[in-house]
């Protein structure tokens, strides 16, 4: 009896499904954190075959910071209702009033940092004990470091030197009261993995990440941010129009552009195989504040 | 393209983080940004820092160590790399067990102003009790050595005399400098003296993850009922074949029940397929209603387990709290979970000798022979036949962390009727 050759995604595609089987079983009240992006859409097609011809044992949470691009929250209705699957939105709007929360101020005012409010009264409200997140290790330092089930106190917060060892395909999932648990079934996908599966599953997404004209405002770094209400201009700032596309869809304020041309996913793979910037570096202005910035951030409860 | 796991493991100062770095840079998986933060942090004398790639956490940085077990990723056209970076101290065992318990191959590095030292040893025998079959040993900083081939020589024969010793694979070893560049992924012009491979050249040719021959194993997961008015009685089991083959149409048992029945019907990603192998991830429905849940291990008639409610197994004891026999815990065995004591601590092994030392307790660190008793039976095999269901781990009940790795070693209740034998060399 010959063994099958398994080509690589099949692999990383049987290590996400046993992940998202594991957290099905292990938890009370799990939920699949949407925010629209390529990530957390290919864990919706590795829940489908997780999990059906059953339902998902989780609801979609998707924490809206209302500086979404309007692409991007259609689609996600949209695929809540093909899946035919319950879908949470609570808006970071709403925690600002009700926590009394400070705006962020300046020029291009992120509301990034105030999402771990909303997710973790999001995740009070319902009790969620685990949360699942398209996060993958190849992002940025501090991810690499983290686990696929993430252990958070009841604030949500990462301690790096209380990681539990995590051994095999063996999650422990275990969690006192309050706790809750981060779980990252694509932790070992890169980007590049992430598109080849779009590819080859022939996953639909959000037109934004094709090549589109859009006008920008370009940044004293050379890079370019999409024109939005959010932003507070100057006069003297300069607007163009440009063919881009984006490689991540976080909060328009602090996600930029990149020039592209590519129309199709064959197109993005080939400017990703030529592409000499990360993902995180191209596209996220908050990141780089400080070497440092990711860490901290997830110590503080953010994803 | 296929897929390689493997681990680097090494001392404090031996340079593993530079290594990582330098494959990583020279086969241009980093990426401009990254580099451009690098570059601000760059030493004084010009050259980039490249253990920084790896270095993740803020501590780390200040002290300039490793702490946690880091993950990086790289292809190149042959095949798509996931390296597990285990930090070397004496006090991280445990992350090094951690690592090794997923990888395919060890990289071992040694410094070659030192050659084979206690911790060669250590991480060599902590790969192979963990299953690892490969070993490249990869003498590093040559260039401070003068890339002397006599150096290297000595310490290619020292470490042959250690795997030989405990009957271990042979390495493949490589002299290189990672600092320097020379045969990481570009051959050394310094060292015309060595005609093999270089390390990438290497990792690439050698055959990637793959499945060992095994009986058939299967554990269920999670129960997917939709309980629909189409299908009102579907009732399927979910789970990943952790080994072998499954077809429609098998004889199966499922353990612990010891109930009977057959495969109606196998589904991947909701289409009925004829057959499936490990590591896929499966629906297996079966022609009786019989009663099958969360933990069960459904087996072919033909290839049992052991199902037994005593092991004998080693532990990795992970938790600053020593082990003291008696003590009552968790047994995770991948999705069963069941309550578990220690009654027997047989020996503590010392990881420089493997020789066995007698001992009643176990501290943070320590791998020792144990005996265990669970509340419910278990369907195991030994690990070094089955990987995948030769492994558990043990769960504290009240703080829920992961406080020893274990594998199982004996599961037949006729070995425990036994008197306990002598120590035997370690063996493969």
């Amino acid at each position: 009896m010959s063994t099958p050759q398994f080509d690589y995604l099949d692999r990383l595609e049987a290590e996400a499904i046993h992940i998202l089987r594991e957290v099905a079983g292990q938890f009370e009240r799990p939920a699949l954190l949407f925010s629209g992006g390529k990530d957390s859409i290919v864990l919706t097609r590795l829940a489908e075959k997780a999990f059906r011809p059953g339902r998902f044992p989780f609801p979609l949470v998707h924490v809206d910071t209302g500086h979404n691009f309007p692409e991007v929250l259609a689609y996600r209705d949209e695929l809540a209702a093909r899946l035919g699957e319950k879908l949470i939105v609570r808006k970071v709007e709403d925690t600002i009033k009700r926590q009394r929360l400070r705006e962020p101020s300046g020029k291009f005012p992120s509301r990034n940092p105030l999402q771990t409010y909303t997710l973790l009264e999001v995740i009070e409200e319902f009790e969620f004990d685990a949360c699942i997140g398209g996060a993958r290790r190849d992002e940025e330092k501090a991810r690499a470091k983290e686990r696929i089930f993430s252990v958070r106190d009841e604030f949500g917060q990462w301690d790096p030197k209380r990681q539990r060892p995590e051994l095999w395909n063996v999650y422990n999932g275990r969690i006192q009261k309050g706790e809750n648990v981060r779980v990252f079934p694509i932790s070992n996908w890169t980007e590049l993995d992430v598109w080849r599966y779009i590819q080859r599953e022939n996953i639909q997404l959000p037109d934004i990440y094709f090549g589109h004209e859009r006008t920008c405002v370009v940044l004293p770094s050379g890079q370019l941010l999409g024109l939005s209400e959010h932003l507070r201009l100057d006069e003297d700032d300069e607007i163009v129009t440009r063919q881009v596309r984006f490689r991540t869809v976080g909060d328009s304020t602090c996600t930029a552009a990149v020039e592209s041309d590519a129309a199709t996913v064959e197109d993005i793979i080939q400017d990703l195989l030529l592409a000499k910037v990360s993902e995180r570096g191209a596209t996220r202005l908050d990141d780089n504040i400080s070497e440092a910035g990711m860490e901290d951030r997830k110590r503080n409860g953010y994803f | 393209m296929d897929l390689l796991r493997f681990i680097t493991c090494g001392s404090v100062d031996d340079g593993k983080s530079t290594l990582i770095g330098r494959l990583l840079y020279d086969s241009e998986s980093v990426s401009l940004d990254v580099l451009a933060a690098l570059e601000k942090r760059q030493a004084s004398n010009g050259t980039v820092d490249l253990a920084l790639l790896t270095d993740g956490l803020r501590a780390e940085r200040e002290q300039g160590i490793t702490i946690d077990v880091a993950y990086k990723y790289f292809t190149t056209p042959r095949r798509k790399f996931i390296i597990t970076d285990a930090p070397g101290h004496v006090q991280y065992t445990r992350n090094m067990v951690t690592g090794a318990s997923n990888a395919d191959l060890a990289i071992v590095l040694v410094d070659a102003r030192q050659g084979v030292i206690e911790q060669t040893r250590r991480h060599t025998l902590i790969a192979a009790l963990l299953g690892i079959r490969r070993f490249v040993l990869a003498v590093n900083k040559m260039d401070l050595v003068g890339y002397d081939q006599a150096v290297f020589d000595q310490i290619a024969t020292d470490y042959a005399d250690l795997t030989n010793h405990f009957h271990l694979p042979a390495a493949v070893a490589i002299p290189l400098s990672a600092l320097q560049g020379d045969n990481v992924v570009t051959p050394s012009t310094h060292m015309p003296w060595y005609t093999g491979t270089n390390l990438l050249a290497h990792l690439e040719s050698v055959p990637g993850s793959e499945e060992k021959a095994a009986d058939p194993r299967f554990q269920v997961q999670y129960v997917i009922r939709p309980q629909t008015p189409e299908l009102p009685d579907y009732r399927g089991y979910a789970g990943q074949i952790q080994s072998g083959q499954y077809r429609r149409g098998d004889r199966i048992l499922v353990l612990p029940s010891g109930l009977e029945s057959e495969i109606e019907a196998l589904e991947v990603n909701q289409q009925e397929v004829e057959s499936a192998s490990a590591p896929q991830a499966v629906v297996i429905r079966l022609r009786d209603d019989v009663d099958v849940s969360r933990g069960d291990t459904i087996v072919p008639v033909a290839h049992q387990p052991t199902s037994t409610r005593e092991l004998e197994a080693t532990l990795c004891w992970m938790s600053e709290q020593p082990l003291a026999p008696g003590r009552k815990l968790l047994l995770q065995h991948h999705t069963a979970l069941v309550k578990a004591a220690v009654p027997t601590i047989l020996y503590k092994v010392n990881v420089q000798t493997f020789e066995h030392i007698a001992a009643d307790t176990a501290q943070l660190n320590d791998i020792v022979r144990v005996r265990i008793k669970t509340a419910l039976a278990l369907a195991v095999d030994n690990y070094q036949d089955n990987r995948a269901t030769g492994s558990f781990i043990l769960v504290d009940e009240v703080s829920g962390d992961t406080v020893a790795a274990g594998l199982v070693e004996a599961a037949n209740s006729e070995y425990f009727t036994a008197p306990i034998a002598p120590p035997v060399v370690f063996s493969i």
